[in-house]
């Protein structure tokens, strides 16, 4: 079963609705005991880098998320802000963040976006996954997605990048390492993109 | 590659969809739940949704139809129309919305939009800006209250105003054109496009696919939006929803957008 992590912030009701239109069963997690049968874990996220890290460490289940994640390796999909959380830190606060990809949140330079329009790097942009990673499954160059942000995922190593996509820079969109991965975009307001998406993290 | 937005604006009158002209006249055109489901079956890049009964009747916002509409849509959501405290904004973001749209509360207190951009993060908080052309001076104004509240204010340099505080976007509003189909007050925007850098998102007058083209064209990254074009179809107006398909989008696309590319 799937779990959503609820600590206050992020999209629920959009997971929610979608993976029951895949018949695949979620539930929401709002205890330390939520998290332990669960066989997948997503990490939803909107919103400001400390305030996200102060509502996970408030709910209470960051000892058993950790426990789950780095002992027992369940797979866990953080998103957007939920992703920049799995760094060791962020530009946008002061608090550390989970550490468990190892990277760090930066701000986007706007001088070198081409555009009138500079931050928040937001609406539909394409992805260029690596090969062979199941959770893209599907997915290539020209495969569309709903980002809306300023701050981005700088991986220390290249490995753990598993697609990018291009704003004034080529930025890591997607990355993972083990069990753990992070996604930039929205797939629960990525129309069928983000459905497949969805679908291909709850096969695996 | 980042792609320009088109996107469908649905307005909100007793639980009703309807469709205004010149922020008159209100038209019901359907269901919003089952609007929404059209607009996901058609991918619309992102959707807008403003209950124009809540500010101007002084109503807190409808959070159960908020809510209900958040969980139905799998594009981006936003949503405008009686919000005038953080509180509030934050009750309608943990709802499962994406962005929310400000429009009178801004102009009567602008402080209000640097504290919810602080809870919610700047690129969640939209401004919209109703516009009235004034026929004798051609003065552009700004009027709040579902279009019923001149405010006296140049909509250029409260523009600049609200991308200082921290708005992450722009909805520029045209009363004047609202319903005509007669396509978008290119020199308004214009005006507009050269004073913010926030991204921006266009409204009112759009009666066809060549009149989004346009406004692609000279501006490149924009997003395109409209109510009467998506709403009903030919001369009688009936209603009728729609949105352009995969390929009348690329082909949109292609020959407003990337051929401009450098």
């Amino acid at each position: 079963m799937i779990a959503i992590i609820d600590y206050g912030l992020g999209n629920l009701r959009a997971f929610i609705n979608l993976y029951e239109r895949l018949n695949i069963q979620v539930k929401v997690a709002r205890i330390p005991d939520d998290l332990k049968e669960a066989s997948k874990i997503i990490l939803p996220g909107v919103g400001a880098f400390d305030h996200a890290m102060m509502q996970l460490n408030r709910s209470g289940m960051r000892d058993e998320l950790e426990k789950q994640v780095l002992l027992n390796k369940i797979p866990v999909v953080g998103i957007c802000v939920g992703m920049q959380m799995l760094a060791k830190s962020s530009e946008e606060g002061k608090l550390p963040g989970l550490g468990w990809i190892d990277g760090i949140v930066k701000l986007f330079d706007a001088s070198t976006i081409p555009y009138k329009t500079r931050l928040p790097h937001m609406g539909w942009n394409t992805i260029n996954p690596v090969n062979g990673i199941p959770l893209l499954n599907g997915f290539n160059k020209e495969s569309r997605f709903y980002f809306l942000h300023s701050f981005y995922f700088v991986c220390n190593s290249e490995q753990d990048v598993i697609a990018t996509t291009e704003y004034g820079l080529v930025f890591a969109s997607a990355v993972r390492k083990e069990n753990v991965f992070g996604i930039q975009f929205h797939p629960e307001k990525s129309h069928f993109n983000g459905i497949q998406l969805l679908n291909n993290f709850s096969k695996f | 590659m980042l792609y320009p937005r088109i996107i469908p604006c649905l307005l909100v009158h007793n639980k009703g969809l309807v469709k205004t002209v010149k922020f008159k006249d209100p038209k019901y055109v359907g269901d919003p739940i089952n609007a929404v489901k059209i607009f996901n079956e058609k991918e619309v890049d992102e959707l807008i949704v403003v209950d124009i009964d809540a500010s101007a009747q002084n109503n807190e916002p409808d959070y159960k139809m908020i809510e209900n509409l958040a969980a139905e849509c799998r594009m981006p959501f936003c949503y405008g129309g009686g919000i005038k405290t953080v509180e509030q904004a934050q009750r309608i973001f943990n709802l499962g919305v994406e962005k929310i749209a400000i429009s009178s509360v801004a102009v009567a207190n602008p402080a209000i939009i640097t504290d919810i951009a602080e809870r919610v993060g700047n690129q969640s908080v939209v401004v919209v800006m109703d516009v009235h052309k004034r026929s004798i001076t051609g003065k552009y104004e700004i009027i709040t209250y579902n279009g019923t509240k001149n405010t006296g204010l140049n909509p250029v340099e409260f523009a600049k105003e609200m991308e200082k505080r921290g708005a992450g976007e722009i909805v520029l509003n045209s009363i004047d054109l609202d319903g005509s189909m007669k396509g978008y007050d290119l020199n308004l925007i214009q005006k507009i496009r050269d004073v913010i850098h926030i991204p921006m998102t266009v409204l009112g007058g759009a009666g066809s696919l060549e009149d989004i083209g346009t406004v692609i064209k000279q501006h490149g990254m924009i997003g395109a939006a409209a109510g009467s074009l998506f709403v009903f179809k030919g001369k009688y107006r009936a209603v009728l929803i729609s949105y352009p398909n995969k390929i009348e989008k690329e082909i949109l696309i292609k020959n407003y957008f990337l051929n401009q590319q450098k």
